[in-house]
């Protein structure tokens, strides 16, 4: 077991103004292995925030600790300058969520599962009948409002999960892999919904594999591996003169640069 | 690839149980269970062997036919009782047919129905001690009939996969299937009664199942112990054919399944129902109660659940009648309504490990505890009362007398406040490996209800505490007819089941609010 309280005194406090996200020490280890160990990361609000790693990075162990899923074995998280785990309520109040590998409560219709996740917030009937519709209209999704999640495809399951999240309006919008196996034409419109949002003040953070996205949708990256930031800060500060790709290549590491498999040429001389 | 195929099966076997003592314990009690019925078996074979020829042949017959037709049976009842190896996931591996066919039923018999039936089926040789021919016989043949129940019930479940695979049939036939099982105890004491006047028709019931797919395999021993050798070759000639026949349908279906994708089809259903939403406040708790609604008629976990309930008072009333006559028909039918209504409230006892890891939108949302709590009492506690209330009324329109609904009245309602109560703080407190969203209510994975097992007992068993009081009290009311203390009972019912409930929901509120991390934790290892 790594001993985190070691970090205790070195750990610097939330900064100020505060941070739409700040995260100071952030560790996780399940039994003997840790997976998140130690990290600080500050989201400007207002930014577009990119979170990039290769895959058991700790990037959803992360999340789910910033956003009071998982309960961290240390250190401190805040939002907008409220501690998520001394203020619980507070603090998910002014997050959405769309969690990675979790499932929903899919025996309801669209509509009602976005209706539900607005009521469990306390909004009022009208707000979230109106939001409701105008959240269907814009993620395409008024077609299918009755049908139940259950039959809903892979990208249509991300869409509606992305509604729940977006319904009371949040200042902190956290996307687990909101893009998987989303059509690229939905994927565009969603990016224009998170765009607006944006402008308009709020503070988005996505994780993602997919490095030509991120370049192309985010303002600020952070690069984790191994439970680790490796890089943080604007774009252009992190990937400097390569593309994000290649220097989030540079940084993890772990490309072979052997000739490969030699037998899988099917050379037709 | 047959050898591997094995290997995989019993690599799984060993994970699952590594993931969990719990599971181990499990399994270890299940296969103690199967070697006590093997045991009980191969005892009763041998002393089977001391009767006649012809008397051995019959029970074999009659026994086997029973054994082989429970196989038919319990892959329908019970769909995907064991998918580890599910042919859809090999669709994408290049295995020849028939390799993957002999994989799939060999591995049959690893696993504690398997292996026991094997076991049987090649120790009906015990029952020819006193005919070593036969013996010999019985042996090959308990083989081929143990690979034919493996076949059979392969065969069933891939011809019924592409059913299956529609949610809506998946979701039905787990619910329905349930009722034939419930209703079990009338239906063999009926049967038994009938079956009693013609039990001398039971020989000749053996002779011509002998002469079927069904019992054709376990005459042939006893037609070698009688020197019939034209009919021992026929009726292995019709066993053979069979294993051949359900053989090939199993291929068939295979192949079919192996390129045809599960597929849903889709109706396209815009916006606009609300359904209970619509009636429950617009609060958080108010949400939590309409969502649990929603779930009870919809999601088949629950809905079997409110299936069985029901039809309990109806099974305690036919076996009371038939045990002490129709006088106390009615009693029965309100104190079943109150089990009944208990069990429908106990259910939410495991209402988190059920949402699995859905719950995260609760969390995700701050639910506060006593929210959280609320809605799925308020839920659960409409329907309980529903139902219990019916069944007192029911039965006191049957026993035609009015003066003791009160007593019953009083012991549903307690036991639905305590009931609600205790579960409320149980769920808050455990989780246990509940059938996952979207599976059938009767799958559990190998020897995982153990712990799950000791926590329902705990729990009825406290409740059992919770209720003496209104429970005594409705006895001797009902007991010696005696409605001034029915009146009692319904008071302290009514006072003790607020009162449970209300505590049951501030602990389990603040239960909720504490742990709900380590909650969403526990169930999202079980994925």
């Amino acid at each position: 077991m790594t001993d985190f309280s070691a970090h205790a005194p070195t750990v610097p406090a939330a900064p100020r103004p505060p941070a739409a996200l700040a995260i100071r020490g952030l560790a996780k280890a399940f039994g003997s292995k840790v997976a998140v160990n130690g990290i600080n990361l500050d989201v400007p609000a207002g930014s577009f925030y990119g979170l990039v790693g290769p895959n058991g990075a700790g990037k959803t162990t992360s999340l789910s600790m910033a956003t009071g899923l998982l309960r961290p074995d240390a250190g401190q998280v805040w939002v907008h300058g409220v501690d998520v785990w001394a203020h619980q309520l507070e603090a998910k109040r002014l997050t959405g969520l769309l969690p990675d590998g979790v499932r929903l409560f899919d025996r309801l219709s669209g509509e009602q599962l976005v209706t539900y996740a607005g009521l469990l917030r306390g909004m009022d009937r009208d707000t979230v009948a109106h939001r409701v519709h105008d959240l269907l209209a814009a993620l395409d999704l008024a077609q299918d409002a009755g049908t139940l999640v259950v039959d809903y495809s892979a990208g249509m399951t991300k869409k509606i999960a992305l509604a729940a999240a977006l319904i009371h309006a949040p200042r902190l919008l956290v996307l687990d892999e909101p893009f998987e196996s989303v059509d690229p034409v939905s994927a565009a419109n969603i990016r224009d919904i998170l765009h607006d949002y944006v402008a308009s003040g709020g503070t988005v953070i996505v994780s993602s594999h997919v490095m030509d996205l991120v370049q192309r949708m985010c303002d600020h990256v952070a690069v984790i591996a191994a439970g680790t930031v490796l890089a943080a800060g604007t774009v252009d500060q992190v990937r400097g003169e390569l593309s994000l790709e290649d220097r989030f290549v540079e940084l993890v590491g772990g490309r072979n640069q052997t000739a490969g498999l030699q037998w899988l040429r099917t050379s037709l001389g | 690839m047959v050898a591997h195929l094995l290997r995989l099966k019993i690599a799984l076997l060993r994970n699952s149980l590594r993931r969990s003592t719990m599971q181990s314990v499990g399994l270890a009690i299940g296969a103690l269970y199967g070697l006590g019925i093997l045991g009980t078996a191969l005892a009763g074979l041998a002393v089977l062997g001391t009767q006649d020829p012809e008397v051995v042949g019959m029970v074999l017959v009659l026994a086997g036919s029973a054994l082989f037709l429970g196989w038919l049976i319990v892959p329908v009842v019970a769909s995907g009782l064991d998918m580890t190896l599910d042919p859809a996931r090999f669709s994408t591996y290049s295995i020849p047919m028939r390799q993957l066919l002999a994989g799939l039923a060999l591995s049959g018999f690893i696993g504690i129905p398997g292996a026991i039936t094997l076991l049987a089926s090649m120790g009906t040789a015990a029952a020819w001690w006193q005919h070593p021919g036969a013996a010999a016989v019985a042996l090959f043949c308990g083989a081929v009939a143990a690979l034919t129940c493996v076949v059979a019930s392969r065969a069933i479940t891939a011809a019924s996969a592409s059913l299956a695979s529609s949610r809506k049939f998946k979701d039905l036939s787990g619910v329905v299937l349930l009722v034939p099982l419930v209703l079990l105890g009338p239906i063999t004491t009926s049967l038994t009664a009938g079956v009693q006047g013609v039990r001398d028709y039971l020989p000749d019931l053996a002779h011509t199942l002998s002469w079927t797919p069904l019992g054709a395999i376990w005459a042939v021993p006893s037609a070698v112990a009688a020197g019939q050798w034209a009919a021992a070759g026929g009726k292995l000639a019709i066993a053979l054919a069979a294993l051949a026949v359900l053989t090939w349908i199993w291929k068939a279906c295979l192949a079919k399944a192996l390129v045809t994708p599960p597929h849903a089809g889709n109706l396209r259903r815009s916006a606009g129902n609300l359904g209970f939403f619509r009636l429950f406040p617009a609060s958080p708790a108010g949400a939590v109660a309409a969502r649990s609604l929603t779930y009870w008629f919809r999601d088949p976990r629950y809905s079997a659940g409110l299936i069985i309930a029901p039809l309990l008072p109806l099974v305690f009333a036919f076996a009371s009648s038939q045990a002490a006559g129709g006088g106390s028909t009615g009693v029965v039918l309100g104190l079943g309504g109150a089990l009944a209504a208990f069990l429908v409230v106990w259910s939410i006892s495991s209402d988190i490990s059920y949402d699995n890891t859905a719950f995260a939108l609760h969390l995700g949302a701050g639910v506060p505890g006593a929210a959280d709590r609320t809605g799925r009492a308020a839920a659960a506690g409409i329907l309980a009362l529903a139902l219990g209330i019916l069944y007192a009324l029911a039965g006191a329109v049957v026993s035609g007398s009015w003066a003791l609904l009160p007593a019953t009245l009083g012991l549903t309602i307690g036991a639905v406040g305590s009931g609600l109560g205790l579960a409320s703080v149980f769920s808050a407190r455990f989780t246990m490996n509940a059938p996952l969203p979207g599976d059938s209510p009767l799958k559990s994975k190998p020897g995982n209800n153990f712990s799950a097992m000791v926590v329902q007992f705990s729990g009825f068993a406290g409740v059992g505490v919770l209720v003496v009081p209104e429970l005594v009290l409705a006895t001797i009311a009902l007991a010696g007819n005696r409605p001034a203390l029915g009146w009692i009972s319904l008071a302290t019912g009514a006072v003790l089941g607020a009162v449970f409930l209300a505590a049951g929901l501030r602990i389990g509120a603040r239960l909720y609010d504490r742990r709900a991390p380590e909650l969403l934790l526990a169930v999202s290892a079980d994925r």
